[in-house]
Parts: C-alpha cells; sequence; structure tokens
C-alpha cells in the first residue's frame, strides 16, 4: 500500500475519519492544532461535524453527549487544555462512556513551552481528575503508530465502554513521516445497547453517575475496580527489543522509546548487551514485560519528566533491579550517547564497554 | 367512572422528593404534560446538571443524562449534533446556569444550538444548603451573604434570560413564574413553545421559571409564594423576552 506524508498530528485525525469517528469537539492550542485544523477541513467531506467548543470544559462535556448518543466521538489538545478536561474525564469515566482523547504533550507546569514533553504521564496514567478511575492510555512511537493507535483507541474504548487516551509530544504531533493508511481493523465490538438515544420502543434509560447512598457508591466503585482490573489483566501492551538476553535494559515510551532504540543497537556494536522495553499502553502498565527479565542487573528509565514512569518501573520489577533514570526537561530531547554516558556512569560500567 | 385526571405520561411513578412546597415539582409537571402532549417522550432525551435539578433524571419518563454541574447544555450540544432529529432539553437551577454554567448558556445560545433549556430560578444553591447565586437578590440573606447580599461585594443579581437574549441565536426566551394557577398556566404555554421551536429547528429557546425554595428561604409554603411575588417578581423581567419571526408564528 502507497505511503502518503503526513503529520503526526494529521495522521492521528485521518485514522479517526477512516474509523468512524463522526464527531469532533476541540479547541485550538499548541501543538495539537493540525488534529482539529486536519478534521475541520475533511470530518465534514466523510459525512461527520467539527464543533469548536467554546473551551476544553465545554468540548470534552460535548463529547460525553455524543457518546450517551452512541457516536464515535474525539477531542484533542495539549497540556494546559489537558487539564481543562480533567473533570469531564473524571464524569467520562464513572458514566463509562467511550470517547477517544488525544493530549498532544508540551511542557509544563504553567503554561510551559512547545517543546516535546512527557510531562503528563502521571496527569494520564493515575486519573487525573477526582475520584479512583483509570483510563486506557496509549503511546504511539512513530506517525504510523498515532495512525494505528488511533484506530485501536477507538475499538478499546467502545470494548470497554471507557475513555482512551493517546499520549503523543510536540515531537510525534509536528513531524512529518510516511504513513500508510490502512483500513480500519475489522474487530467485534460489543452492541451499544445501553445509549440513551430517546426510548421509543424500549424502557427508559439514564446514563449517570450520582450516587447519595453510600452502599451504592461503595458497589458502584467496586464495579469500576473490576472492570479496570480485567483491563489491567488484559490490555497491557509493550514492545521488547532485544530485551530477552539483556544485561542492561532501558526503558521508555513515545518519542524517548524511539531514541532508546538507536540506542539498544549502538550499544550492542559496542559489545554491551543493551535491551529495551518500550511500555505502548502506560495504562494498564506493562508489568508483564518485566516477568522473566532476572538476568538484567540494571534499568535505566528515559523519560522527558522529571521521573514520572520511574515510579511504575521500580513497582513493577519489585525492587529486584536497580532502576536508574534520565531524563530532560522543558522542551529538549535526550541524545545517543548522552543515554549511553548515563548508563556507564550510573551502572559503573568499564569505559571501553560503550 | 372516567378518569379526567392523572399522572402526565412524561413522568415516570416514582413519587416526587422535594421539600414541601418547593415548585420543582410543579415545572416538572408542566415538562411532562407538555412532552406527552408534543408526543414526543419517546424522541426526547433530557439533561440535567448538579444541584436539585439532578434528581430529576429519575421523574421523567424520556432517557436522560446527568451532567457535571454547569456543563449540561454542552452535554446537550453533544447530544443534538449526533442525534439532530431528536428532542434535547436541560434542565437546570439558577445556580448552575448562571454561574458555573454561564460560558455554555452563552455560547449554546450564540450558536443557536436547537435545543431548550428551562431555568429554574430560586435565589440560591439550593441543594447545597441555600448559599448566594448569581441571581440573589440584594439585600437577600443567605448562608454566604449572612448580612445580606452586598452589591458593593457580590454585585447586583443577574438576568440571564435578558442577557441571553441580546444573542442572534437565540430565537425563543421567555421567563415565567409558577406561584400562581394563572403563571402556571402561562408558564406552560412557554415551556411548549420553547420545545416547538426546537421542533422547528429554529434555533435556540429557553425558559426561565421563578421557583420557591422554602427550605432555604426558612419560609413556609405559603410565605415563600408571597416571597417571590415581592421581592423577585420586580426584579427579574418577565413574559416573552425575545420571540423571533419563526417562533412568533408558532
Amino acid at each position: 500500500m502507497p505511503k502518503v506524508l503526513m503529520k503526526g498530528n494529521e495522521a492521528v485525525a485521518e485514522a479517526a475519519i477512516r474509523c468512524g469517528c463522526k464527531l469532533f469537539f476541540g479547541y485550538p492550542i499548541t501543538p495539537s492544532t493540525e488534529i482539529v485544523e486536519y478534521l475541520a477541513k475533511h470530518l465534514p467531506q466523510a459525512g461527520g461535524t467539527v464543533l469548536q467548543g467554546e473551551d476544553e470544559i465545554a468540548s470534552i462535556n460535548m463529547c460525553y453527549g455524543a457518546a450517551t448518543a452512541g457516536a464515535r466521538v474525539m477531542t484533542a489538545s495539549s497540556s494546559p487544555g489537558f487539564s481543562l478536561k480533567q473533570e469531564g474525564l473524571s464524569y467520562l469515566a464513572a458514566a463509562e462512556l467511550p470517547v477517544v482523547v488525544v493530549n498532544v504533550n508540551r511542557t509544563g507546569p504553567g503554561l510551559g513551552g512547545l517543546g516535546p514533553s512527557q510531562s503528563d504521564y502521571f496527569q494520564c496514567t493515575k486519573g487525573g481528575g477526582h475520584g479512583d478511575y483509570r483510563l486506557i492510555v496509549l503511546a504511539p512511537s512513530k506517525g504510523q503508530e498515532l495512525y494505528d493507535f488511533t484506530m485501536e483507541a477507538f475499538d478499546l474504548a467502545d470494548r470497554h465502554r471507557t475513555p482512551v487516551l493517546i499520549m503523543s509530544d510536540g515531537f510525534l504531533g509536528q513531524m512529518m513521516e510516511p504513513i500508510e493508511l490502512k483500513d480500519p481493523p475489522a474487530a467485534l465490538l460489543p452492541p451499544k445497547d445501553w445509549i440513551t438515544d430517546g426510548c421509543e420502543g424500549r424502557t427508559k434509560r439514564k446514563i449517570a453517575s450520582y450516587s447519595l447512598t453510600n452502599e451504592i457508591g461503595e458497589a458502584n466503585n467496586l464495579h469500576w475496580q473490576a472492570k479496570f482490573e480485567q483491563i489491567r489483566q488484559t490490555e497491557q501492551r509493550w514492545e521488547n527489543f532485544h530485551a530477552d538476553d539483556a544485561d542492561y535494559l532501558l526503558v521508555g515510551y513515545g518519542t524517548c522509546g524511539r531514541i532508546a532504540k538507536s540506542v539498544v543497537l549502538e550499544g550492542r556494536k559496542r559489545g554491551l548487551k543493551l535491551g529495551l522495553i518500550r511500555p505502548i499502553t502506560l495504562w494498564p502498565f506493562p508489568e508483564k514485560a518485566f516477568a522473566n527479565l532476572e538476568k538484567v542487573k540494571g534499568i535505566l528509565t528515559v523519560e522527558l519528566n522529571a521521573g514520572q514512569m520511574v515510579e511504575d518501573v521500580r513497582l513493577a520489577v519489585n525492587c529486584r533491579t536497580p532502576v536508574e533514570l534520565h531524563t530532560r526537561l522543558g522542551g529538549m530531547l535526550p541524545s545517543e550517547n548522552e543515554i549511553l554516558g548515563k548508563l556507564t556512569q550510573v551502572f559503573a560500567l568499564p569505559a571501553g564497554e560503550v | 367512572m372516567e378518569k379526567i385526571f392523572g399522572r402526565s405520561a412524561g413522568l415516570t411513578e416514582l413519587p416526587f422528593h422535594y421539600c414541601p412546597g418547593c415548585t420543582h415539582g410543579v415545572i416538572h409537571r408542566l415538562i411532562g404534560e407538555v412532552l406527552a402532549e408534543l408526543d414526543i417522550i419517546g424522541k426526547t432525551i433530557g439533561v440535567a446538571p448538579v444541584g436539585c435539578a439532578g434528581f430529576s433524571l429519575d421523574f421523567f419518563s424520556c432517557d436522560f443524562v446527568g451532567a457535571a454541574h454547569g456543563r449540561a447544555q454542552a452535554v446537550a450540544t453533544g447530544i443534538k449534533r449526533a442525534l439532530p432529529e431528536r428532542i434535547v432539553f436541560t434542565y437546570q437551577g439558577d445556580g448552575d446556569i448562571a454561574a458555573i454554567g454561564t460560558a455554555h448558556a452563552i455560547h449554546a445560545a450564540a450558536r443557536g444550538e436547537k435545543i431548550t433549556s428551562i431555568m429554574v430560578n430560586n435565589a440560591v444553591f439550593g441543594m447545597t444548603g441555600g448559599q448566594m447565586a448569581p441571581t440573589t437578590l440584594s439585600g437577600q440573606v443567605t448562608t454566604t451573604s449572612p448580612y445580606g447580599r452586598d452589591c458593593a461585594l457580590a454585585g447586583p443579581p443577574i438576568d440571564l434570560p435578558k442577557t441571553l437574549a441580546t444573542l442572534e441565536g437565540a430565537v425563543y426566551i421567555a421567563a415565567g413564574s409558577v406561584d400562581t394557577p394563572k403563571n402556571i398556566i402561562q408558564a406552560k404555554k412557554m415551556i411548549k413553545k420553547a420545545f416547538q421551536v426546537q421542533q422547528h429547528g429554529l434555533g435556540f429557546a429557553l425558559v426561565s421559571l421563578l421557583s420557591t425554595c422554602p427550605t432555604n428561604w426558612g419560609l413556609s409554603p405559603v410565605d415563600s409564594l408571597k416571597w417571590l411575588q415581592d421581592n423577585m417578581l420586580p426584579i427579574y423581567q418577565m413574559g416573552e423576552i425575545k420571540v423571533t419571526g419563526g417562533a412568533a408564528a408558532l
């Protein structure tokens, strides 16, 4: 199949159109804006609607409404705007509504800058809004994955009745790469027999997350937790890149996962048995990926934040293996040599090895 | 024997559990009757946010969606854009629509969103226990204005329907009251027209209704009606505030 050169943000938008997303509600913010721009141009031609909300809060709540009506719906934003969506995400999680939300992560805190960052990891993977909830978080590392994972995100959302986040960054969103415009996967999805689209011919339905009875409130929470546990067991995804025989392991996702691959190949050229675990789902965190790596002597996580995923890596290896951290902040990216140098330093490797 | 009066088909069998003397129940009944008379129960989706309005999900016989505080009109927008042939309405208190939800109210009206909004104005945040709302009257004592609303501190009350009427997309804006049988009949006409405006796809419609909150006002049900008449009616503009071309022809 021929490939088309497009920006990462455009790949997300094109994938959404091709897998039946008919509604997009958004608000412009750099570096995610090409998503709303591309859809504003192309979605109407595919029979859909793009509505620019008065703010991010309106946009996520419009998504909430569209999801109760059974539509495939998406919104996209970048970090400060994504913060504004947290209230809506909590309600979406509680009401169990399938919506795809793209966060093209920029730097923070505050207004921050426009460079690539992964500093919303905690916000994406630990809930972000109020209450006990988790959302499936997919972490693409290249244009093709932005396309593929967007399609996957809609299916996961429908399968589990949950919002699904795509955690991209300013680097992935803006970079142009060749994309194969695949057809959507033929997924077998449950019928949407819960939507509130008018009760003609059936009994009334309601969708809400309100309970003033503590016993019911607890039962609701246990139901949600059971669902999250089922997702935790069944939806962990990762890429194992030369990890099986590795002495030292890198862990990185998204842009960092991509850089880390080059580090692994370069390290092996120099006689150092490096491997990579690249989380594809950030939640559920792919802890299973670390189950059979007993011979690994040390792990270095590489992140574009002050050290957020490193906590999940430490939990996954349960202190069996030393876990160190290499980070760049504020929109900067690490170089291969920098990461190799950090490995040598923290694990006191002989300089000759690298 | 022929039954000549019963519960409206637009309402469920669940008894209202609003406080004694609260007029939410009257407004519910009017909406229920309108849904039944227009024969739209099966194609209507209601949206109610937080507050006493949040109870209404269970009382109407149509499908219903619960929204976050202030967000009902954004949620209703999403539903209407997904299902343009359905009838979508919001049921919101004054504390909801005129404070935390103001941006959504203004922009839903500005877009001419083809939804119907019912605003219930009792001049307080009711469910949280009678705090000052944007609609609280000058000098009115609430739990967060214990010395009376000081307009130098909090500003004068907002008359939201009047504000929304300035927007082109708002095609029918009306304000009524449910304090007397005459006003109740008038209120029902307004509600009906607001739904008909949507049926004809004309644009945004809102009906604001003055309502009592005896519990938080600290008054008996009868005294509450008198308080509404003496204090709220003179402040808020009443009647059909804006009826544009298509709506006038209904």
